[in-house]
């Protein structure tokens, strides 16, 4: 019987073959946990009598959601996850380093056919390395670091093909909304979504992150997609590692399978407070904007910032609008330091702050005011999410983010391209 | 299992983020000082309103959003014995499971705030006395039977010393 993506990298991961509904224990290939979800873990690793971790190579523990501390309580979860870093011989990844979904992919360690199990909920991000990766909470992680391995139920999988290419001016991050909108917050709940056709194959491996990454979106397990040329060329980057790459068969089952032509998408944006609350950007043109956020797990790499850089260079924005850029890593950091394009946003008035979350989820970084709007490249806009549940929320393409800013108000981006 | 409790009722989707606000969570491991801020964006007083074993009722995909085990956790801490909803986010039903919360899949459209439920989960039936009916449950998978009996995976491992299933 035919396997579909999922099918496949978990049977690789089990002692026998498995396909949708079945439970399995599987044999995991990477651990990762970040500090809101860390301390919990180690907390639950001491009440199992975790002894020592299966294989400290094999587990990232990342600070990036409040991080530099803002405040004592934070200060004392920081160093527990130091000290049983220091302890364990485990990876840690501190202050600076940048957001936990770009750290692991930049490790090397992970690649095509790999197993990743990761304490925050957009570890699906992964699936654009044709990695099967899913978020599960501190108590599963905990579990993971003392046997190396995970309880699973294989995933039943939404097949999405994409055809035609990107008009200029719409992004990925376009195309996701507009997915989500139509299949909505839980259309793809205990399921994989594999992506496929000639958008996706268009697509950088940037933009491919950023389709996975809002796979849980949907409710989604994992968001999964091939492995070619581009996945390679990305990860020799990082490794010289051969990796599985894993295709799913002809004859793999699929829950549901739904076609798109993309070639006439219009920029997204996802009006507060849901994510599926998705319209066409005129329809929230606009509105005026208070702050705008680049950054974010969903779109703070180093192509996020070119493209900002370049519709800002030699303007500036907007004066009523504050400006956040948090970009996605160190690496990405200097690289677009390297490139002048960290100059640029600087000059046009940007405020750029620690590679990191950034002002995502409201710990710190940039919490909005009552009755403000925010239009933020990030992947989820609830109530109260960026610290304050009377402040709105718009998500959109670092472009139509990067327009609003210069404008004050949501600005369909492809006149400034 | 027998609980009993009146119920509280939230509607569609509702998220990790209503149901404790990462404002909070980062900030603390103290489970009793999360559990007073529960709910807190879509009912500023709903703490208060809670007696010991009531019920949060929901309707669709309760709990989606993050990974946060800091969701059931502060429900549990905030004494809610268990949450029946039409259908949950994949995240918080394997966390509730994980720390010994109940997360019970049934149809939630016929009980109403304030509601006296009886919750049967070995029976696999909720008894609404305020409106005399049955509704029925729908069964766990039973690994997470076997987690839910062993008081939580931390429990799990303590006893098995790894995954027995
Ligand atoms: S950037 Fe936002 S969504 Fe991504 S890991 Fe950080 S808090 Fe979560």
């Amino acid at each position: 019987m035919g396997q579909t993506i999922a099918e496949k990298i978990l049977s690789l991961h089990s002692s026998k073959q498995v396909y949708a509904n079945e439970l399995t224990v599987a044999r995991v290939d990477l651990f990762m946990g970040q500090d809101g979800t860390s301390p919990l873990a180690i907390q639950a690793f001491q009440e199992m009598s975790g002894k020592k971790v299966f294989n400290p190579a094999k587990v990232h523990l990342i600070i990036d959601h409040s991080a530099p501390s803002p405040i004592e309580g934070v200060s004392a979860l920081h160093k527990l996850m130091r000290d049983f870093s220091r302890e364990t011989g485990i990876h840690l990844h501190d202050i600076g380093e940048g957001v936990c979904h770009q750290l692991i992919p930049e490790s090397g360690q992970i690649g095509p056919g790999s197993l990743v199990i990761g304490a925050d909920s957009h570890t699906c991000t992964y699936g654009a390395l044709n990695a099967f990766s899913t978020g599960v909470g501190s108590t599963d992680l905990a579990a993971g670091l003392i046997s190396g391995q995970m309880w699973l139920k294989i995933p039943e999988t939404i097949k999405f093909t994409c055809h035609g290419q990107l008009p200029k001016g719409v992004y990925a991050k376009d195309l996701i909304l507009k997915l989500i909108g139509e299949v909505t917050a839980d259309g793809a709940t205990y399921m994989a979504c594999e992506y496929t056709g000639e958008t996706i194959a268009a697509l950088s491996m940037e933009a491919r992150f950023t389709m996975a990454n809002m796979a849980v979106e949907m409710g989604a397990k994992a968001g999964l997609m091939e492995a070619d040329e581009k996945t390679y060329r990305w990860l020799s980057q990082f490794t010289g590692q051969k990796f599985t790459p894993v295709k799913a068969d002809p004859d793999a089952v699929y829950a549901k399978e739904l076609t798109y032509d993309t070639a006439h998408l219009v920029p997204q944006v996802a009006k507060p407070h849901r994510v599926d609350n998705v319209c066409p950007v005129d329809e929230a043109a606009g509105t005026p904007v208070n702050q705008a956020v680049l950054g974010t797990c969903t779109n703070g790499r180093l192509e996020d910032l070119r493209i900002a850089a370049q519709i800002l260079r030699h303007r500036k924005v907007h004066r009523d609008v504050r400006f956040i850029v948090a970009p996605a890593s160190r690496r990405i950091f200097l690289a677009a330091m390297q490139e002048g394009v960290i100059q640029a946003l600087v000059e046009s008035g940007a405020a750029v702050v620690t590679p990191g979350c950034g002002p995502c989820v409201g710990t710190h970084n940039g919490i909005p005011a009552d009755g403000e709007n925010v239009i933020s490249t990030a992947n989820r806009n609830f109530k109260g999410r960026m610290g304050n549940s009377k402040a709105f929320i718009y998500l959109a393409s670092p472009a139509t983010v990067v327009a609003s800013a210069l404008t004050g108000e949501i600005t369909d981006p492809r006149a400034y391209i | 299992m027998l609980l009993r409790g009146k119920a509280h009722i939230f509607g569609n989707d509702v998220n990790t983020d209503y149901i404790i606000s990462g404002k909070y969570k980062f900030k603390t491991l103290d489970m009793n000082e999360l559990a007073k801020h529960v709910m807190e964006d879509l009912d500023p007083d709903f703490y208060q309103k809670i007696n010991p074993g009531d019920f949060i009722v929901a309707g669709s995909n309760f709990g989606c959003g993050s990974s946060r085990e800091q969701a059931p956790l502060a429900v549990k801490y905030a004494n809610i014995s268990a949450v029946l909803a039409q259908s949950f986010a994949r995240l918080f039903y394997r966390n509730a499971i994980n720390t010994g919360l109940p997360a019970v899949e049934c149809d939630t459209a016929n009980i109403a705030t304030g509601d006296e439920l009886e919750v049967d989960l070995t029976k696999g039936e909720i008894t609404n006395r305020t409106k005399g009916i049955i509704i029925p449950v729908k069964p766990l998978p039973p690994v997470m039977i076997k987690i839910l009996n062993d008081g939580g995976l931390a429990a799990h491992f303590r006893k098995h010393g790894g995954f027995n299933f």
